[in-house]
Order: structure tokens, then sequence, then C-alpha cells
């Protein structure tokens, strides 16, 4: 707003103090924004009890109240953390993990949002592909491990596929409800105003499912982290679940730590990147 | 040959009729306005025209191209306005011919809005460009003037009407103001019980005042159920 007109309106008593600008100005709506997002500052309050944990851990590993190997002290762990980057251990076992998300993403994500565009936009699609998807997402998928392993071996096949799997249902119901959720409204006017059958496809269909296969894609990365450390657990000879395991047989406990830490910290990454994805596709929010 | 012709259109909802043998008429290049009470069937039987509810019975035919501002802007909220106008014509065209549509109706800087930052009048503006911009042989207006102040309203019955003797397209305007309709139209259609309950020619050269027809104005009122003490 470039010119403001002097407040015509205010009110003063009570403490209470209107001030109405005479332009009928846009509402600024703080309360409905998408994803809680935009709030810097972090209010370092919020630290204290955090920090108190940690220093805790810290004197009860120093203490002797918490052996080694059951749970090793904080220090200790950035330490050997320190260490496993630098023999390149880590790095290794970050590279084979993030390549089966990868591939495992890459592949479910095609699948749930093809299944999920095929039965979105036509009722046959809807007929022939929906009741199977529904009848297997009643599955616990991470129930199929055994079969994984008698189908594909213990190799990284089973992995991937698990965590194609995983990503695959979320994205499929989200993708899926997005597109039926299209505004029939929308659709009528673009219609009348003679957009053909593809403009209202990508004008109108597409971009109106956007906001929920985003959900669909937070929720399915979710679930991909998730396959690949429950996949790991099972068997493996490289990755960051090897490298747990290995661990657990010698009582390591502080190199347990270090591979959950990395784990969540990789979730959190992709979780941010979708998040960036989103305050970018959808914009047009405001 | 006719820009529009309906016969025995009739729509049911459920068991309820809201259209109960609509004939009309509008010649190529007629500009006709449509009133009603708020429920009368209006934007129903815009929406025959536009050939977007086809679960009717009876014939509506339209020859050309038709093109429509809702009584809801509904614009896509994805694509910025400017966008907005002019997507869906064919051949594409650049934003150049977006943005002096929208200086027709006092929006061109806010071509490149998001359209849920307009306000509701606003919004409609966008709608009539982007209505407006098609040049099409059939116009059809769903209560395009509903959101706007009387100021702005007095400058889009001139776009309007200048467009209109431009282009000259078959125009069918829906509203619910009385004086509108004798400004700006060529005949008044009053709808009323699911038919074409009344109908007024108007003859008085073009630019009108609101004085002109004030005769018709007092009928017109009546056919709405509005009496003399009420409007005095
Ligand atoms: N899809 C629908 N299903 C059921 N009833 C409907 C539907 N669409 C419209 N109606 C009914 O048809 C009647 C006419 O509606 P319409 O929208 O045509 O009225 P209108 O003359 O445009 O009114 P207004 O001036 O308030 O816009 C209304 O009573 C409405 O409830
Ligand atoms: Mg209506």
């Amino acid at each position: 707003m470039s010119q403001l007109s002097p407040p015509h309106l205010t009110v003063t008593g009570e403490s209470v103090s209107v001030s109405t600008l005479s332009a009928p100005a846009r509402v600024d709506t703080t309360t409905d924004l998408p994803t809680g997002r935009r709030r810097r500052l972090p209010d370092l309050r919020r630290w204290i009890s955090p920090l108190a944990i940690v220093a805790l851990w810290q004197i009860a590993c120093e203490t002797g109240l918490l052996p080694p190997d059951k749970l090793s002290s904080p220090w200790t762990v950035l330490r050997t953390g320190v260490e496993l980057a630098g023999t390149g251990e880590l790095g290794d076992a970050f590279v084979v993990s993030t390549t089966r998300v990868g591939i495992g993403f890459a592949v479910g994500a095609v699948i749930g949002l093809g299944l999920g565009v095929v039965s979105g936009l036509s009722r046959w699609g809807e007929f022939l592909v929906d009741p199977p998807v529904q009848m297997l997402r009643t599955l616990p998928f991470l129930g199929l491990i055994p079969l994984f392993i008698l189908w594909f071996g213990i190799g990284e096949e089973p992995k991937i596929a698990l965590v194609a799997l995983g990503v695959a249902f979320p994205l499929y119901l989200n993708v899926h409800s997005g597109i039926r959720g299209v505004d029939s409204h929308l659709i009528e006017a673009t219609t009348a105003l003679g957009y053909t059958r593809t403009e209202r496809l990508v004008h109108v269909v597409l971009p109106s499912a956007l906001p929920n296969t985003l959900v669909g894609l937070r929720q399915s990365l979710g679930v991909a982290w998730l396959s690949l450390i429950v996949g790991e657990q099972v068997n493996a000879s490289s990755g960051l679940g090897y490298l747990i395991n290995n661990a657990r047989e010698f009582l390591r406990t502080d190199v347990i730590v270090v591979g959950l830490v990395v784990y969540a910290a990789l979730g959190l990454a992709t979780d941010a990147i979708v998040r960036l994805v989103e305050r970018r596709a959808l914009r047009w929010r405001v | 040959m006719a820009g529009v012709t309906v016969r025995g259109l009739t729509k049911r909802f459920g068991e309820r009729a809201v259209l109960r043998g609509v004939d009309l008429e509008i010649a190529p290049g007629e500009f006709v306005a449509l009133l009603g009470r708020s429920g009368s069937g209006k934007s129903t039987l815009l929406k025959v025209l536009a050939g977007l509810d086809t679960d009717v019975e009876g014939a509506a035919t339209v020859d050309g191209g038709v093109s429509v501002a809702f009584q809801q802007p509904r614009l896509l909220p994805w694509r910025r306005v400017w966008r907005n106008v002019v997507l869906g014509l064919h051949p594409p065209v650049g934003r150049d011919v977006a943005v002096r549509a929208l200086e027709e109706v006092r929006l061109a800087d806010h071509a490149d809005a998001w359209p849920r930052t307009l306000s509701g009048g606003e919004a409609q503006r966008v709608s009539l460009a982007r209505a407006l911009v098609r040049e099409p042989d059939l116009l059809l207006l769903d209560e395009p003037f509903g959101a706007l102040d009387a100021l702005t309203r007095l400058a889009m019955h001139r776009l309007v009407e200048g467009l209109w003797q431009r282009h000259r397209p078959a125009v069918l305007l829906v509203t619910h103001d009385v004086d509108e309709a004798l400004l700006l139209a060529d005949r008044v259609l009053v709808l009323d019980d699911g038919r074409i309950a009344a109908e007024y020619p108007l003859d008085h050269p073009r630019p009108r005042r609101a004085a002109d027809h004030i005769d018709i104005r007092a009928a017109v009122l009546a056919d709405l159920g509005v009496t003399d003490r009420a409007t005095a």
C-alpha cells in the first residue's frame, strides 16, 4: 500500500486502540498459512530442556550410572562420529543407504503417481486399479520381508522393493484423492471457455491435485526411511544398517547412536527439501 | 440464422422443474437482459446455453462460439491473473493481450497477482475480461457487476456496451438491476415460474440515460413483484 490516508477512526479507551485504513485493504491471514511456515527466530527457552537432558546423559555416563555397553556418552558418540567420518566408513555406509532409498523411492513414486493418475482420471482406471490397491494397502507391508527374501534373495533387491512398496501407497492415495477432489465449478468454467481436454488436465486438474500430492510425498518419504531401516536390519553387508548391526556384536553403542543420528538427519533433510518444494510450488495459496 | 434458439426447454432437479418450457430467441448481435427473482432459474438457463448442462428436455441451439462470465468468478487460483485471462484461447496469445484486456477492466497493475489476493469486485472484473477477450458470438454474463461499486459499475457498463458495439456478439446479461437492463439491452426478459413471463423491446437510441424507458421500468418492476410504493 503506497498511500495510506490518515486513520479516520481511532478508538482509544480502556487501552484498546483501533486504527482503520480507509482503503478496503487486503486482509492478512496469518492463521491459515500452509504447513506452519516462516516461523524464524526460535525461542531460546525451548533449548533449555534438551540441553539439560544431554548434560544429564553425559553426567550419568561419567559417573558410571550408564555403562558404555548400554549407552555411550554424548561426547564419545561425537568423537566416534568424527572418527567414522574420517576413515570413510560412515561416508560409504551413507552412500549405500541413500542409494537404496533413492532407487526404491524413484520406483515407488513412478508406480504410485502413475496408478494414482490413471485411477483418478478415468472411471475404468478406478474400477480396475483401485480395488487391488486398496486390498494390498491393508497388508502390513513390512511383514512381506520373508516373501521378499524368498523372491529376491538377500541382495539389494528386497530392500529396494520394500522401500518402493512403502512409497507407492501414500502417493497413490493422495494423488487419487487430489485429482478426484478437483472443483467441478472450475471444470465447468474452463469447459465453457473453450479449454481443450489437455488444457483442462494441465491447468485445472493436475494443479488442483498438487497440494495433496505433496502431502503424499512427505508421507511417502517418511515411510521410505522407515522401510530402509527395517530392511537393513534384516540382512545387510553394507550401509548404515550394517554399520549398526555390526556394532551391536561388539557392544559399540557409540557407533549405534551415530548410525541412528545419521538416519534421523537424513529423514529431516528430505522432509526439509519437500517443504522447500511445497513453498515454491504452492505460492499461489498466498 | 439465429444466435440462440430455445424451444420448450424444461429442466428438472429431481421432482422439481426449475425451467418449464422456456422459449427464447436471440438474434446475432442482439443485446438481451434477463431479469427474474432469486432462484427463478436464470443461472440454470445460462448453463444450458453454455453447453454445460445437457440433461434437459426441449431444444437449445447456439450458433458460434460461446463465452461466459459466471456469477462466481471461478478463476484458477494457481495461475496468475493474466494467465487466467488468456488461457484456453486458440491460438494461444501472449501476455500483452491479457494486459490490454485487463486495462479495460482497470486491473492492468494486477496482471501478475495471484487470484486469491483479489477483492471480490476485482476477481469479478478479471472474470469479465476473461470472457470478453475471447470475442465470442454469444456472450453470457451472469450478474457480472454484482460486487462492484457504483462508479466502477458505470465504467463496466460502458466497457461492455463499447465492446458489444465493436464486435457485435449476441449478449445475454443476467442482472438484478432493472436500470442496468434498461440502459444496456435491446430487449428485457423476465423469467418467472420457469417461463419467460414478460418481454419488453427497448428502442431508445444510445447512449441512454436513466430517465429513458421510465414506463417500462414500472412494468418490469411490477413483473418482479415490486409495487410502486416500495420503489418510490
Ligand atoms: N445442481 C442443482 N441441484 C438442485 N437444485 C438446483 C441445482 N442448481 C440449481 N438448483 C435450483 O434451481 C433453482 C434455480 O437456480 P438458479 O441458480 O438458476 O437461480 P437464479 O435465478 O440464478 O438465482 P440468483 O438470482 O439467486 O442467482 C434454485 O431454486 C436452485 O436451488
Ligand atoms: Mg444465478
